[in-house]
């Protein structure tokens, strides 16, 4: 049994930072590869997990979480090309126009 | 209960099967039923004859009315009550009611009346209405309104009474509004129509006590159970009965419309508001009498409301100058006298019986003498411009003198005898009964004095472009008809024949011994109506009659040119109550209804405006508020597992 502490520390640094880049970064790129940071941390708990129990299970969930990354990031980047497009900024604070 | 020991005395309705000529009982309503479905369905291509129709159909019933009474009459006594059994009206859960007819004694004198009294007037009318373009139509109205009279007496429940009962009141409603392009007249029509609904009430819950209590709503099965019932009960039965009484009656508290029914044509004053439609009340209550006479206090409330009635009634006709007025106000007074010897009980039904009949003479020929007067005076109703009419019109005036001395008694007419007989009855009863009574009477006598000297005595006041003449013999041969009635209607006291008559339905009466012998009495009677003559020939006759009424009058006059001031004290007590009520209603439900609705409405809006400028726009604060919740349900879930 292998002790896997020491990666779930590490993830959870991970989702910590991606988190706060989240919160505080105001480039839509940025928050974009921050959310990345965080699946990715999610994706390390999940196989460290997985190889503790001794099952798969956890690493078939990494897998589809890789997926919808895959598909997030086509559809998020394309969101975000538009955007510049229009307003000549990345700045996720620009587009607020969708409010009260 | 405690009545019971008396049941035995109380006639229960028990009738045999139709036969031979009893068996044409449904042609008496069904002919004038006829007649008015034929003028108002064929409408104009009825309007040469159709007043002929009119008055063949009412006149077809009298002569079925007087077949079925010679037939009554050839009957033995105990076998003179027979139903005739239509056809099933309705059947309801417990309640099976029939279309049945009851034809008895009470039942035979009410048939003649009406169809007697009716066909004359129909007669008259044909020469009061004639240059009225809407003849037919008042003649359809005239037959519905007999069909419907005649519904209501001849039916053996309570229910077909009803029907005919509103049948009555759509037909007064209709003949009260004939005018209708009068404001006054619609407006009197209306005010008919909502005080009867009131009494009308009255009845629909007695009717609704009545098969709540005895399961059956048929004079027979009432009269058989009533005796079982609680007092309590009868008692409140008695009470209905007698609010639906005062209202078809014009019996204060719901006296108010009778005076302005007077907006109809005169006929209709005649025949509906005189001799038989405001009958309906009296008869009502005689009817019952088996639940009257197991209720002493119901019958105390009838004595009370009669005495009150006919002294408001005998006061109004004082002051009035409007002569139909008048008059009305003497009908008042008149049912009163009804109602009196309805509610005295056994020792009154019979008596209450022959002045109605007696009334329905004298009074109808004086309203159709009124109308015969103001026919030749233009229209005019205003008794200070007619005087020394009688040079005019002989006629008119003959029979009108005979109608007059009928109704304030003098000896030998037919009201001396059915008035004093209610009197000596009430002074049996009470002092102070009978007392006021006898000042009704004497206040009758002024009033109608004063009427006829207004009307044919005294010097001419009339304008010079008034031609008064004497009207076609299509109206005076009625007035004659009915003059000969009301001097001798008398004959039907005879040997007491109408109070045997009707003992099989009223009981016999009950003899008490008055305070007075008879004669006494019937001195005493004549005496007060010759001081009321008395002081009308000092007061009116003897004096100028001021065209103009004079305003610097008494209180009392003032109050009976107001009706006693009758409106005034629904207006007071009903209509502004209500208005208010209303009114607090309505501001209620705007106020605090409609204030919680709105104002509910209005916090959650202004909650909603408040709460929305958490949607600022930023993506990043949305992000914090999910991570926020994200760690609240982390939390709650660490806090329900450590638990």
């Amino acid at each position: 049994m292998t002790d896997v502490t020491p990666y779930i520390v590490l993830s959870a640094i991970l989702f910590t930072i991606g988190c706060v880049g989240v919160l505080t970064r105001r480039n839509a790129i940025v928050v974009f590869m921050c959310i990345e940071l965080m699946l990715n941390s999610c994706n390390l708990a999940l196989v460290a997990f997985a190889k503790q129990h001794g099952n798969l299970d956890g690493q078939i969930a990494a897998f589809f979480v890789m997926v919808v990354a895959a598909a997030e990031v086509v559809v998020g980047l394309a969101i975000i090309m538009t955007i510049f497009r229009t307003r000549r900024s990345a700045s996720v604070d620009d587009a607020s126009l969708l409010k009260y | 209960m405690l009545n019971m020991s008396e049941g035995g005395h109380i006639p229960v309705v028990d009738p045999t099967g139709t036969d031979g000529i009893s068996s044409l009982l449904w042609l008496v309503i069904a002919l004038p039923l006829l007649g008015a479905a034929v003028l108002l369905l064929a409408g104009r291509a009825t309007d040469k004859w159709g007043h002929w129709l009119g008055t063949l159909m009412s006149a077809g019933s009298f002569v079925v009315s007087l077949l079925l009474f010679v037939d009554l009459l050839g009957r033995d006594e105990g076998d003179r009550q027979v139903s005739q059994h239509l056809w099933e009206w309705f059947s309801v859960g417990g309640l099976e009611v029939g279309f049945d007819l009851l034809y008895d004694p009470l039942a035979a004198l009410f048939l003649l009346l009406i169809t007697g009294v009716g066909t004359l007037i129909h007669v008259y009318s044909i020469g009061y209405m004639e240059h009225d373009p809407r003849r037919r139509r008042f003649f359809a109205y005239l037959n519905l309104f007999v069909a419907a009279m005649l519904m209501l007496i001849l039916s053996e429940n309570y229910l077909g009474l009803f029907l005919g009962w509103e049948g009555v009141g759509l037909a007064s409603y209709l003949l009260i509004g004939f005018w209708q392009h009068k404001p006054s007249a619609a407006a009197a029509a209306k005010k008919a129509f909502v005080m009867n609904r009131v009494g009308d009430m009255g009845l629909s819950l007695a009717i609704a006590l009545m098969f709540v209590t005895f399961g059956t709503t048929s004079f027979s099965g009432v009269s058989a159970a009533a005796s079982g019932a609680s007092e309590n009960t009868l008692t409140a039965l008695g009470l209905l009965l007698l609010l639906g009484a005062c209202g078809k009656s014009a019996q204060v508290p719901l006296q108010g419309w009778l005076l302005d029914a007077m907006e109809g044509p005169t006929p209709v004053s005649a025949l509906i508001h005189a001799a038989t439609m405001v009958t309906a009340g009296v008869y009502l209550i005689v009817r019952s009498n088996f639940i009257f006479e197991l209720a002493s206090t119901a019958q105390t409330v009838v004595v009370i409301v009669a005495v009150v009635t006919l002294l408001w009634g005998a006061i109004i006709g004082c002051a009035k100058d409007d002569i139909k007025k008048a008059l009305a106000g003497s009908t008042m007074s008149q049912i009163g006298y009804m109602m009196l010897g309805a509610g005295l009980g056994a020792a009154g039904y019979a008596f209450a019986i022959f002045h109605l009949l007696t009334h329905g003479f004298f009074k109808a020929n004086m309203f159709l003498g009124a109308g015969s007067v103001m026919h030749g005076m233009n229209d005019d109703v205003d008794m200070r411009r007619y005087g020394a009419v009688r040079h005019a019109m002989p006629v008119t005036f003959l029979t009108f003198a005979m109608g007059y001395l009928a109704i304030i008694g003098f000896p030998g007419f037919s009201g001396f005898w059915s008035k004093d007989k209610i009197i000596e009855s009430a002074l049996a009863d009470s002092w102070l009964v009978g007392g006021l009574a006898l000042l009704g009477a004497g206040i009758t006598g002024f009033y109608m004095t004063r009427l006829m000297l207004l009307t044919f005595f005294t010097e001419k006041r009339w304008k010079d472009d008034v031609h008064p003449h004497e009207s076609p013999a299509v109206m005076t041969v009625p007035l004659i008809v009915l003059a000969a009635l009301s001097v001798l209607a008398g004959v039907l006291l005879l040997g007491d024949w109408i109070t045997d008559f009707l003992a099989p339905v009223v009981g016999e009466v009950a003899h008490h011994d008055p305070p007075l012998p008879a004669l006494a009495i019937t001195a005493l009677v004549t005496l007060v109506v010759a001081v009321g003559v008395a002081a009308a020939w000092f007061l009116v006759g003897k004096r100028e009659v001021p065209i103009t009424p004079p305003q610097d009058v008494s209180f009392a006059t003032r109050a009976a040119r107001n009706d006693l001031y009758g409106d005034a004290i629904n207006e007071g007590l009903v209509i502004g109550p209500g208005r208010h009520a209303v009114h607090g209603v309505t501001l209620a439900d705007r106020r605090a209804v409609d204030g919680v609705f709105t104002g509910t409405a209005a916090g959650i809006g202004a909650l909603g405006t408040v709460l929305r400028r958490a949607q600022n726009g930023f993506v990043r604060s949305y992000a914090l508020s999910l991570l926020g919740g994200v760690l609240l349900v982390l939390l709650a879930l660490l806090a329900v597992n450590l638990v």
